[in-house]
């Protein structure tokens, strides 16, 4: 849409008080459609320069090991030679793990607080929950190392073994600080984004639709599952999009409890790496020019990761949700 | 309605200034074409958010220029993060003595630093390993490094019943790295320890996952003692970690943090984090064959074995003397020869013979370890070169 199309249809209906008035009001809403362009073509900006000088600082590193780079497991700066095959599957399995697990809890925190909750507990446990999301992270890695850790090593990690020991996830010597801890943390970190938008959009649903419902005959469990849901699925998918990105970026925290160690291993006891810590270990001490370039490589294949997954969410979304 | 038409009138101009210092110029100019055609009524906003505007700019000037003002010059200096305890409290007691001074000193890391220092944006840099041959060519002008600070580490562990003190040698402490002593219970260990009852637990390698000169130190040292390591892993800030069982923290507190949890971790931590935490650690055997823990006294004692440290012979890991910890480095300063401000070099200089000199009493008060007599001797000799 042109500016003047939108200005023209915010300058509707026009109002009596002469020349000068509509004249001004034109003005204002041909400064509010530029402001409008102009944000959005400033972030395009923002994140094509992103990209180009992420491939500009990668280019070394592409020329010297190729696609190869993407699943090579090697990272050794020692001998110069790099690959980001751990780093992105620490990185997809911790996100996966965590998203899964709040999307679980999240979505039913948000119906309880929306649906069932008296409204002063509704208030109040809503606000705990939004508290989450002002934790700093570096808080919640500090919390993840010193309290969390101990727990997953001496009680979490040993029940799973005992009760779920025969799949491989939960096999092999347990570690504190491992892709589960990260997971967990993750957990913790996105779960407020998901229940916080997920009860937002459940308030929004109009009384009469519940009350239509209600009337029927449906019970209020049959309300909140067949009335309530079904109409805000897309927007929940939507924070949940929200909520893997800011899991996938994640870098502090994760770095603080996932052991940073490059390997794949199939045990989620075992410690791993993400792309975003290894950049957070490593970008200061790296001094050599390949060095460097690997890691803004690992910049760039986080972007790229994140935009395929965001790509399949909305693919998601409209496949499955008409 | 009315409040509708004024409230949009008098957020106009303030919604062009927006614009015009954005990135759309078109639109800029077209705006300004509305401004002017506008009547009476909306002229007299116009001014008025213009005289705002700059009230609030000179503001900020003065704001921003009040320091550079009062305050004489201020010393920029980035890198090693290593150095920051030392620097920042050494620093403050230099402006303290000379007001019209300040050192402005950004721990961005090594890496950072060479890279601020190569790029003329600093006056110094400081890098906990010193700058190669390559990077030397790369900052085009000569180039003077000299040792500011000396550190030392030492072997934490974890074992639940046992204190501090168990005696480790290098043969030891490298296969334990390297993977090949996975137990705590080894013979090899035993035999070193003959009273200690040590327990059938697997042992967790701890490392630094960050990039540090810690590492480099910790490498260095292995390397050193063990012809395996050295072709398996070899040295450097970060390096591939063979054992098995091997497990990263983030800097020092990490390093300690996952020790401290972990029964059965073993990890090198830096002296002054390991003397303020109350962390068991390992005596080593030095080349002489003595059992030693890390202290000030014998970081300095293996330090003094190497008086004509330089920027391309630096290592002084696994020194031989009787008093002499195995483990331990110096953190270096970077300087140009020739600065472009000579006046500003001038100051640099003095300040840089105050920290390798005067200063060097304060390392202690943060328990890292004073450049011995004669180190100290031979960065002034390199001072001396700066003009």
């Amino acid at each position: 849409m042109t500016e003047q199309a939108v200005a023209s249809r915010l300058d509707r209906p026009s109002p009596p008080g002469g020349r000068s008035l509509r004249r001004a009001q034109r003005i204002a809403s041909q400064c509010f459609a530029a402001a409008l362009q102009s944000s959005c073509w400033l972030f395009m900006l923002v994140v094509g320069g992103l990209a180009a000088e992420l491939i500009w600082g990668a280019r070394l590193s592409i020329r010297t090991f190729g696609i190869g780079f993407l699943w090579s497991s090697q990272w050794n700066p020692v001998t110069q030679q790099f690959g980001a095959a751990p780093f992105i599957y620490g990185t997809l399995v911790t996100s996966v793990i965590a998203l899964a697990l709040a999307a679980v809890f999240g979505i039913l925190a948000a119906i309880y607080l929306a649906e069932f909750a008296p409204r002063r507990v509704g208030t109040y446990l809503g606000l705990l929950i939004e508290l989450l999301a002002a934790v700093p992270s570096i808080v919640y890695g500090l919390w993840g190392l010193f309290v969390l850790a101990p727990i997953v090593a001496n009680w979490i990690g040993p029940a799973l073994q005992k009760s779920l020991g025969f799949l491989p996830i939960f096999q092999g010597t347990i570690y504190g600080v491992n892709v589960l801890t990260a997971s967990f943390i993750l957990t913790l970190m996105i779960v407020p984004t998901i229940t916080a938008i997920t009860r937002d959009l459940i308030a929004a649903i109009p009384t009469r639709n519940r009350e239509a419902a209600l009337a029927l005959g449906a019970t209020r469990w049959e309300v909140a599952s067949q009335v309530v849901l079904p109409a805000v699925h897309r927007g929940i998918l939507g924070a949940c999009l929200l909520a893997f990105g800011r899991a996938l970026g994640e870098t502090i925290a994760t770095t603080m409890v996932i052991g940073n160690r490059p390997v794949i291993s199939a045990s989620l006891f075992a410690p791993g790496y993400t792309v975003a810590s290894v950049i957070a270990n490593e970008f200061t001490e790296a001094t050599s020019d390949l060095y460097l370039s690997a890691l803004i490589e690992l910049g760039l294949i986080l972007m790229v990761v994140s935009l395929i997954v965001i790509g399949l969410g909305r693919l998601m979304v409209r496949l499955f949700i008409r | 309605m009315r409040l509708y038409h004024e409230r949009a009138r008098s957020r106009s101009p303030g919604c062009g200034v927006a614009s015009a210092t954005g990135a759309s110029q078109g639109l800029a100019a077209r705006q300004e074409d509305h401004l002017t055609q506008t009547e009476t009524g909306r002229r007299l906003t116009t001014p008025r958010a213009g005289a705002y505007i700059l009230r609030a700019g000179i503001f900020a000037c003065a704001v921003m220029m009040a320091p550079a003002a009062f305050a004489a010059t201020q010393i920029v200096g980035a890198g090693s993060t290593f150095d920051f305890p030392f620097f920042s409290k050494a620093f403050y007691a230099y402006t303290g003595k000379h007001p019209e001074v300040t050192v402005n000193y950004q721990s961005i890391g090594s890496g950072g630093g060479i890279q601020q220092f190569t790029a003329k944006t600093v006056d110094f840099g400081a890098s906990d390993v010193p700058m190669d041959a390559k990077e030397l060519t790369r900052a085009k002008d000569p180039v003077l490094q000299i040792p500011i600070a000396l550190g030392g580490e030492g072997i934490a562990y974890n074992l639940p019943g046992i204190g501090k003190g168990m005696h480790l040698t290098p043969d030891v402490v490298a296969d334990i790295y390297l993977g090949k002593i996975a137990k705590w219970n080894d013979p090899a260990i035993a035999k070193l320890n003959p009273g200690m009852k040590l327990p059938d637990t697997a042992i967790t390698v701890v490392h630094r996952s960050d990039g540090s000169g810690t590492t480099y130190i910790f490498t260095d040292y292995l390397s050193r003692v063990s012809a395996e390591w050295k072709t398996k892993v070899g040295t450097g800030k970060d390096v591939q970690w063979p054992a098995p069982s091997s497990i990263g923290g983030k800097g020092n507190e990490g390093v300690a943090g996952l020790v401290k949890q972990t029964p059965g971790s073993i990890g090198y931590v830096e002296l002054a984090y390991l003397l303020e935490n109350s962390i068991p650690y390992a005596q080593l055997q030095n080349k002489a064959g003595k059992y030693l823990y890390p202290t000030i006294d014998t970081v300095a004692a293996a330090a003094a074995t190497k008086p004509n440290v330089s920027s391309t012979d630096f290592s002084i890991v696994d020194a031989s003397c009787a008093e002499c910890y195995p483990i331990s480095g110096y953190s270096w300063v970077m300087l140009y020869q020739k600065p472009k401000d000579a006046a500003r070099g001038k100051l640099v200089k003095t300040i840089m013979t105050w920290l390798a000199t005067e200063a060097q009493p304060i390392a202690k008060t943060v328990d890292y370890v004073p450049l011995p007599a004669n180190v100290q001797k031979q960065a002034l000799q390199v001072l001396g070169e700066m003009q």
